[in-house]
């Protein structure tokens, strides 16, 4: 009698995968499990095994009976949804209306996330105007009239005095004149030089930094940028710092980042160097604060600019300068 | 500025091989830019025997040679120089070579004869300038030698692009001096000896002449020019310089000229000091007198090139005229030539600003004002004219007069710091004590005496004219110590943060708004074409017109700055366009710039503007292609400023000639109360035209202080209604002129107080058959809704009827039929 408990089992199993309708469904329920049905053919007659098999077959039976009336519960349902999607189903692989999106220049994009890195760090945001003065994009910054280092930027001239700023520096003597330290800022936009091929627009954009306060030393500097470069790139990304010239800041400090393309190995973004130059930077030069009225005894101050556009090119490998002035939709589409 | 490795090595020893040099010069804040191997055209050049050279058959001055360069059989090489000859140890180029002139050496036949190499001059190896005939090796070397092993060339040039505040390191002496100080004691300079006398001067002569019966100098200016040193020589045999002289100059890019010439170049590279020989026959008097040029001064320098001075322009001068631009060049009317055999000197210092300006203003740079605007050494100018005067005597067998003249009225004062190692510390992050301090700035050549703990006094040796005080010092301890063993250290901040500026906040909320409505952000360049202006339509009164020029621009394209967006986003359309993206929507956030009063700013108006055209909807399987048009950008005006809080806008025709770049009937201001924040209209075919672009276009132009002004800074929210509204419709037939605006502002005259009234909305407009001809229906939702009972056709009615009656009346309008 055991052996027809399995035998039930197996003949219901294989008449419920073999229904393909409800109704035919239904007629496997009724035929193992209706009034007549097998299994309840079996219950029945269980008086009739010898008594010491009795418990083990009816507990059997049971088991049976649970699992096939969950069985063809579930086939119930699958049978259901599957004459449903049947009948009215839509083409799902159709293209969906897509509403239009747009986004923020590149520029923007890495300028604002900049921008963000900095005010997590405790910076605040200062804006300047995009022409300058003289005094305020050299002069204020120890470059005065006649000095080699003006040869390091190529400056347009509005007029004798006034100019297309060279750089975001500019906002650190404003800065300075408005407040005492303190002084936390960073300053972001544009910047012109009179330079145009390849790998130089004629105007570009930086973000610049200035941190004065009693005790702020090079090291300062060193985990400030750290913290940033590895933020905007990654945690891996170290830095080399590498004297300079600056006018307006003494130690000055070049800042090279790891290739972020070959991570050091040595490419040609890196020019088989393993390192990239990415910013400039150092401790602000006494005259500079000498100009401002600051106590130069008392106070110390790092400043640093960066390239916008090169930190975009360095994130994004973009391999060319001019596509982000193009304005080219294939281009600004990607970001 | 380029450095040669073995001529390095005559001060200082180099131990380390060319890349790792580099390493430490870079890391030291000599950036090294480039290193480049010297003759590696040489790799294929070898020492050859002539083993037999007969007459070539076909041509009188050819000479067929069998060489000899170490191989089993000796090569057939045809050669046309005269010194020619049998067992001569020759420089045999052989097949593959690539002569420094670009030819590749192939076998061939030459009229007949085979060849299969070339014997070469000095010049045609750029060894030397002579090309009178091969090479004549004096040499003890194999047949078969690599050339650069029989004659020991090796050699690499580093090219350290130098930064403006180190002229010291542009020098020779100057770059050892670094190098020596890699190591810890460092190793010193050995300068060589220039004392006059039998040692030094080779193959010269000490004569017994008097330099002051010969020459005199006058300063007229010493603030110009502080010192000014010279020497003479005579019986001066001018000529070509000795290969190992030639080869030095082309090393670091200088092309040799005559003896005289190269030794004071050679001398220049050696001690940063730049030198300048005159031929002494051409200064009248003998007499040099340093003084400004003074007015009309035209002066012709050696390259040929006339200049005419500036007034303060600082000149050198006989007692006639100016025979050299102090700093900057020589005059072509004193220049050393073939024939000049009595030569002067001159070793000076020139105030560095004067120099530059001069420079600037004549267009002229030359490696002497580059040295001179950054500063030599005020010290240096008898060391480099001893040296230079020994060199000639020896190099062109000359007679030196034993004396100089120095004319050095007010001695330079050395630049002593007084230093202090809390604030080198303080500033750099660092814990070093006095002694180490002591230790790294000797290494340079800095004086420094410990006068108390934690105190020194710092002597700057004069040649480092960019240090003058403490903060230099750390500058100097930091990159010789290496600022990437200094730890990094993070500053404590206050938590003391100030609000965002309000133009910050509204432009990132305007790209947010306009990137939702599916806008791209552009930037373009703060610079547009001269003739953008015309290219608008603008009129002759326009403000745009009153741009600011830049005075160096880099092209027409660019050469004033932007008075509107538009031109921007017109050429982006453009460039677009031409990329087949026809459909745009485009906006920008930038500034334009306004003429103020000359040496004042200009003012700063920052502006968003937008534009779009193709389709607003493409040809898919649910669209039909639409174009899109006015109502599409008035539309994302209409969101933008919802999106930034602005209620009330108005929007009106524009109907004077204010934006000719916008087609007339096409165009709207929109203002809210007395506050006009911009323009939108279609652009007008003439302005489409002038940009070569054939597609509509639809451009709008708002002032971002305007929006933000309108913009609340924040708002309260308000409940949400209980009851439910109820809606009624109206349809009015009226004239085509009508504005929906004017049926508003109607509706809000007459019925804005209305409670009951919540909304009114067009929902539908007709223009058509059955209509009459200048007739149009608009269709009107009225939503009524009350705070305190779901109101009912009863209730509204009576407000209902007034204001259809109120319409009809005051449109003359009539309900359709």
């Amino acid at each position: 009698m055991v052996n027809s408990i399995a035998d039930i089992e197996k003949q219901a199993l294989e008449a419920i995968r073999d229904a393909e309708t409800p109704d035919a469904l239904e007629a496997v329920s009724v035929r193992f499990l209706g009034r007549k049905g097998l299994l309840t053919g079996f219950l029945r007659n269980i008086s009739s095994l010898p008594v010491e098999e009795r418990p083990g077959a009816g507990k059997d039976a049971n088991v049976l009976k649970l699992k096939l009336e969950a069985q063809i519960k579930d086939a119930q349902a699958a049978l259901k949804a599957s004459q449903k999607a049947g009948a009215g189903a839509i083409d799902v692989t159709l293209p969906g209306r897509v509403p239009a999106r747009g986004s923020v220049h590149p520029v923007t994009r890495v300028m604002d996330e900049l921008c963000d890195i900095f005010m997590r760090l405790g910076f605040d945001i200062a804006e300047g105007p995009e022409v300058e003065t003289d005094y305020y994009n050299f002069e204020a910054l120890n470059i005065p009239k006649y000095h080699p280092a003006r040869d390091m930027q190529d400056t347009f001239y509005v007029s004798d005095n006034i100019v297309l700023r060279t750089h975001t520096s500019p906002s650190q003597p404003r800065a300075m004149e408005k407040s005492d330290p303190p002084i936390r800022i960073i300053s972001a936009g544009k910047v012109h030089r009179c330079d145009s091929d390849l790998t130089h627009t004629p105007m570009f954009h930086q973000i610049e930094g200035l941190m004065v306060d009693e005790n702020i030393s090079f090291g300062d500097l060193k985990g400030v940028l750290t913290a940033f470069v590895q933020q905007f790139f990654d945690d891996e990304t170290s830095l080399r710092f590498r004297p300079s010239f600056f006018p307006f800041t003494e130690p000055s400090a070049e800042v090279d980042i790891r290739c972020v393309m070959c991570k050091g190995k040595g490419c040609r973004v890196c020019s088989h160097t393993g390192w990239i130059e990415v910013l400039g930077s150092g401790m602000v030069h006494p005259a500079v604060f000498e100009g401002m009225g600051y106590d130069t005894e008392k106070y110390t101050g790092f400043a640093f600019g960066v390239g916008i556009e090169r930190m975009a090119m360095l994130k994004y490998g973009i391999d060319d300068l001019r596509k982000f002035f193009e304005n080219d939709l294939r281009f600004l589409g990607q970001f | 500025m380029k450095v040669s490795l073995s001529w390095l090595k005559n001060y200082i020893p180099v131990d380390y091989d060319a890349d790792d040099l580099s390493a430490r010069l870079t890391m030291a804040g000599l950036e090294v830019d480039a290193v480049e191997p010297l003759f590696g055209h040489l790799d294929t050049v070898v020492v050859g025997r002539v083993v037999e050279r007969k007459q070539h058959p076909n041509a009188d001055k050819l000479s067929c040679c069998q060489v000899d360069v170490g191989g089993d059989e000796p090569l057939s090489i045809v050669c046309g120089a005269p010194n020619v000859r049998q067992d001569m140890m020759v420089a045999c180029a052989t097949v593959g070579t690539v002569m420094p002139s670009g030819m590749k050496i192939k076998k061939s036949k030459l009229r007949g004869e085979p060849s299969q190499g070339m014997l070469c001059s000095a010049a045609e190896l750029k060894l030397a300038s002579d090309a009178d005939g091969i090479m004549d090796l004096d040499v003890d070397a194999a047949p078969g030698t690599p050339i650069k092993d029989a004659l020991d060339l090796h050699d690499t040039v580093v090219e350290i692009d130098l930064t403006p505040n180190r002229p010291d390191c542009l020098s020779l002496i100057g770059v050892a001096r670094e190098i020596g100080a890699f190591k810890r004691p460092g190793d010193t300079v050995t300068k060589p000896d220039v004392e006059l006398n039998a040692d030094t001067i080779g193959k010269g002569k000490m004569g017994d002449q008097k330099i002051e019966d010969f020459a005199k100098v006058t300063l007229e200016d010493p603030e110009l020019c502080p010192r000014y040193a010279a020497g003479m020589l005579f019986d001066v045999k001018v000529g070509p310089s000795p290969a190992w002289l030639q080869q030095r100059l082309e090393a670091v890019g200088l092309a040799p000229i005559n003896n005289v010439v190269d030794i004071t170049n050679f001398v220049m590279m050696e001690t940063g000091q730049p030198l300048h020989a005159f031929d002494y026959d051409n200064l009248a008097d003998g007499h040099i007198i340093v003084k400004a040029a003074g007015a009309g001064v035209e002066f012709t320098t050696l390259d040929s090139k006339s200049h005419k001075m500036e007034e303060d322009a600082l000149m050198i001068c006989d007692a006639e005229r100016p025979v050299a631009i102090a700093g900057v060049m020589g005059g072509e009317n004193s220049e050393i030539s073939d024939t000049t055999t009595r030569v002067l000197v001159e070793s000076a210092y020139f105030n560095p600003v004067s120099v530059r300006r001069t420079a600037k203003r004549t267009g002229i740079a030359t490696d002497a004002s580059h040295r001179f605007e950054r500063g030599v050494d005020p010290e240096g100018p008898v060391y480099a004219l001893k040296r230079a005067l020994a060199l000639m005597a020896d190099l062109c067998e000359a007679t030196l007069a034993p004396e100089i003249i120095d004319e050095y009225p007010k001695a330079f004062e050395p630049v002593t710091v007084n230093l202090t190692s809390k604030a080198l510390n303080i500033r750099l992050g660092t814990d070093f004590s006095d002694e180490e301090i002591a230790e790294i700035l000797k290494s340079v050549e800095f004086g420094v005496d410990i006068t108390a703990p934690g105190e020194m006094v710092v002597c700057v040796p004069t040649f480092r004219v960019d240090v003058t005080r403490p903060e230099d010092l750390s500058e100097e301890v930091a990159r010789l110590w290496g600022y990437n063993k200094i730890e990094t250290s993070y500053p404590l901040v206050r938590a003391q943060g100030k609000p965002v500026a309000p133009q910050i906040l509204a432009r990132k909320s305007v790209r947010t708004i306009l990137n939702g409505f599916g806008f791209f952000e552009a930037i373009n360049y703060n610079f547009i074409h001269r003739e953008s202006c015309d290219r608008l339509n603008l009129t002759e009164g326009d403000a745009r017109r009153q741009v600011v020029d830049i005075l160096n621009p880099i092209s027409e394209q660019m050469a004033v700055l932007r008075t509107s967006l538009i031109p921007g986003l017109l050429e982006t359309m453009k460039r677009n366009t031409a990329q087949q993206m026809d459909s745009l929507q485009l906006f920008e956030i930038g500034k334009t710039f306004f003429p103020t009063t000359k040496d004042e700013l200009p003012k700063e108006v920052e502006m968003v503007s937008g534009l779009i055209c193709g389709n607003r909807a493409d040809q898919t399987w649910y669209s039909k292609k639409e174009a899109l048009d006015f109502y599409d950008l008035k539309g994302a005006v209409q969101g933008l400023l919802d999106g930034l809080g602005i209620d009330g806008a108005q929007y009106a025709l524009i109907q004077d000639d204010s934006h000719p770049f916008l087609e007339a009937g096409h165009a709207a201001t929109v203002c809210v109360g007395d506050t006009c924040i911009g323009v939108l209209g279609k652009v007008d075919s003439d302005a489409l035209a002038n940009y070569g672009l054939k597609q509509d276009a639809f451009v709008f132009d708002l002032e971002l202080s305007a929006l933000m002004a309108l913009s609340p800074e924040t708002f309260t929210a308000h409940g949400l209604p209980r009851f439910p509204a109820i809606s009624r419709d109206i349809t009015l037939v009226v004239d085509a002129g009508v504005e929906v605006a004017e049926i508003h502002a109607l509706m809000d005259q007459r019925f804005g107080k209305e409670a009951l009234l919540e909304e009114i909305y067009l929902f539908d407009l007709y223009q058509g058959k059955p209509l009459p001809e200048g007739k149009k229906s608009l269709s009107f939702r009225l939503v009524y809704r009350s705070e305190s009972k779901t109101l009912t056709e009863k209730n509204i009615r009576k407000i209902h009827d007034r204001i259809s009656s109120t319409l009809l009346d005051g449109f003359n309008a009539v309900l359709p039929e």
